[in-house]
């Protein structure tokens, strides 16, 4: 088996990463509206509540399918990585997993945020009342900072997952397919605003610094960063520092 | 103005015959191949219309000898880079296309068919329709075989005037007479007053530019431009005037028919590429959308190469080869020639201004880079007539799909998908090969499963506003 030929989806930058995995949300999407439609038709359309049911059970099957979408394509990367660092000069792959699980997470987020808010972009454009049916006339904000929660969820997630995923801790996996599905869960309650935009940030606060953690980064690594001190590389020569070799 | 112009576009065959006969099969015949690395053979016998800098002196002894597994790596490497020197044009010219469907509503109206759908979709059975659309099809496709025949025929009988008088008439027909009605209606969806001597003078120039860039020589970026430009107006031009039943059946008929005649023995698109293979030539300019200078590669800014730039005019150190800060004040257009290349080119024949003098004498040098290819500089090549179909598919889910956005995007998702597994098989093959097949087929799949499938999903679930 070719692994050399087999590894170039990997070494993609990052914008096909990006494509690849927002296909594969894609994909996943596809198939969750396929078992919702299915189960649609083959309901009673009349019955208000049983439709509403049925659109959250599509949604945890959605959910349930983007996790394993989210598994597979780690199975993928892992394979293509390995093949990666045969070929590579020094043994390692030029990527990183955590970078990897980075762009996963981010375009995961970015597939699914913007298929969630761009029809409702377009139509924000047109003429038009908010809410002129008894609805809450804060939708759009609402929708805005809902998506934005989402997509940096995602980006948490595919930090955390691939990180557990790596480590074959099975127990923070569960607990990311957990808060998936809370946080989906959560949306059920609009228009109660108060119920579901609080502690679906809440989730996103701790889910962040729960990612931040996972990848490495601890209170110190952040003051460095924010007081952008210049690291002393003494790989590095300045120019002057060169002499050229004495003759006798 | 306006009313001449939308009556005169269906009541003049032949012009519309000539140019989508001659401009649309081109394209096909394009469309279905041209993408193959450029080696170093065909870069001798070269095309008048990108700057021949002459033949490669470079790098040769870095490159010299190349294990299978290195040139395995580069081959990842860059073929990664050309995935994205794709992706750039590609999507630039399928955002044109829809940006345009979505703005100007003159190429969502119904005015007319093609003379060569000439089947209504407008019948009162379903099963009328079907019929209708697939002889509408049949029709196209024929009219798409005759034509790449009569090309190949014309090609390999060395009429090569006739070919050029044809892509130049059509080429002519889409810079000017197109683009003024684009223009045209543009103007007309802003309400903007405009003159006609305005609009002479820009049409005018915009025409010049273009052929002289796409016929003969210009900056690669401009061409590439107008490259993008002129599929996007086609594609355009098929989105209006073709039904939808009938653009899909096309759409699905000619990834297959693209996949047949690149593939199989006998088909035309092959025997172009291998007629052209063995007489050493590359293949019409003004067809074939090319990511790279023949010459050396440009690469994408986040190459480290790149970020070494220097004005073409500044004179080199010498002595601080190990000097790599960036130049401020360069032009971004330094041609594509790294820092060190142009330093090692200088220890070999001394500093020297690019003139044409110089650049024939280098020309007269002989040269030893025959058997190493070097691998920064193959391009991938892409048929225009991929550009159009690309765009025709995802103009075409955003103008008649009730998911709109979503189905659009989902489709832009797919053909990229497609593209990038298309490049990989490239990369593995090494050989021409069909764009269409892979892309339109993703393309087709997520456009008919969103519209009917997901659009009513997240239909419901942004109505009651849940996320998942």
């Amino acid at each position: 088996m070719f692994v050399g030929r087999e590894t170039a989806t990997a070494p993609l930058c990052g914008k096909s990463r990006h494509r690849k995995r927002a296909f594969f949300w894609l994909v996943s999407l596809l198939l969750a509206s396929l078992v919702w439609f299915v189960s649609v038709r083959l309901s009673d359309r009349g019955d208000a509540a049983l439709q509403r049911g049925l659109l959250g059970f599509g949604a945890a099957v959605s959910v349930l399918l983007q996790e394993l979408f989210r598994f597979a394509y780690f199975k993928l990367l892992k394979k293509a990585d390995e093949g990666l660092a045969t070929i590579s000069e020094d043994g390692r792959s030029p990527i990183s997993l955590r970078q990897m699980a980075y762009v996963s997470g981010l375009s995961f987020g970015i597939i699914s945020g913007v298929f969630s808010v761009i029809n409702i972009l377009a139509d924000s454009i047109g003429p038009g009342t908010v809410g002129i049916h008894g609805d809450s006339p804060y939708y759009f904000i609402t929708s805005a900072f809902l998506t934005m929660a989402l997509v940096l969820l995602h980006t948490f997630w595919g930090v955390i997952f691939f990180d557990a995923c790596e480590k074959r801790r099975y127990g923070c996996l569960g607990l990311v397919v957990a808060s998936h599905l809370l946080t989906s869960g959560l949306t059920f309650l609009n228009p109660r605003y108060a119920a579901s935009l609080g502690p679906i940030f809440i989730i996103t606060l701790c889910t962040g610094l729960w990612a931040f953690v996972t990848a490495g980064g601890s209170f110190r690594s952040l003051l460095k960063c924010l007081s952008c001190k210049q690291e002393d590389d003494s790989r590095v020569m300045t120019y002057s520092a060169l002499r050229v070799p004495c003759e006798d | 103005m306006s009313e001449e112009s939308e009556e005169s576009v269906p009541l003049l065959p032949l012009q519309q015959e000539s140019m989508a006969s001659a401009l649309f099969n081109t394209d096909q015949n394009d469309n279905s191949e041209r993408r193959r690395h450029d080696n170093s053979g065909r870069r001798r016998n070269d095309n008048p219309e990108s700057e021949t800098n002459g033949q490669p002196q470079n790098n040769i002894q870095q490159v010299v000898e190349q294990d299978e597994e290195e040139d395995e790596e580069l081959t990842l490497k860059y073929g990664a880079k050309h995935v994205i020197m794709l992706f750039v044009p590609v999507t630039l010219c399928m955002v044109v296309v829809v940006a345009t469907i979505k703005s100007v509503s003159f190429y969502t109206r119904k005015d007319g068919q093609l003379i060569y759908t000439p089947f209504t979709e407008e019948t009162e059975t379903v099963g009328q329709r079907a019929l209708n659309s697939i002889l509408n099809a049949a029709i196209m496709i024929s009219v798409i075989i005759v034509m790449t025949i009569l090309l190949v025929v014309l090609y390999k009988y060395r009429c090569y005037k006739v070919i050029h008088g044809w892509l130049i008439i059509s080429s002519l027909l889409l810079l000017f007479f197109f683009s003024f009605i684009y223009l045209g209606e543009v103007f007309k969806t802003y309400n903007v007053a405009m003159d006609y001597i305005t609009v002479a003078l820009i049409i005018w120039n915009f025409g010049v530019v273009g052929m002289i860039c796409i016929h003969w020589k210009g900056p690669l970026r401009l061409q590439q431009a107008y490259l993008i430009m002129i599929s996007a107006l086609m594609a355009l031009v098929f989105i209006k005037y073709l039904p939808e039943w009938t653009a899909w059946l096309i759409l699905a008929v000619i990834s297959v028919y693209d996949l047949v005649a690149v593939l199989c023995p006998k088909g035309p698109l092959r025997m172009l590429v291998e007629t052209a293979q063995e007489r050493n030539e590359t293949l019409f300019p003004a067809l074939i959308y090319s990511s790279t200078m023949i010459w050396l590669v440009n690469m994408a800014e986040e190459d480290p190469e790149a970020q070494r730039k220097a004005t073409k005019n500044s004179t080199y150190d010498k002595q601080a080869p190990a000097n790599q800060t960036r130049n401020e004040d360069a032009e971004a257009d330094d041609g594509g020639f790294s820092q060190e290349w142009q330093q090692q080119r200088d220890n070999r024949i001394g500093p020297i201004e690019s003139t044409p003098e110089s650049r024939a004498a280098v020309q007269a040098l002989p040269s030893n880079s025959q058997t190493s290819e070097d691998p920064e500089e193959r391009g991938v090549k892409l048929g225009l007539g991929d550009f159009i179909f690309y765009s025709v598919l995802v103009g075409k889910a955003s103008a008649t799909a009730s998911g709109d956005w979503n189905t659009t995007l989902a489709c832009f998702v797919a053909i990229l998908i497609g593209l990038c597994l298309t490049l990989l098989l490239l990369a593995i093959f090494k050989k021409a090969l069909p764009a269409l097949p892979i892309s339109i087929t993703f393309g087709l799949v997520f456009y008919f499963a969103t519209d009917n499938l997901v659009q009513p999903f997240m239909d419901q679930l942004a109505f009651h506003q849940f996320y998942i």
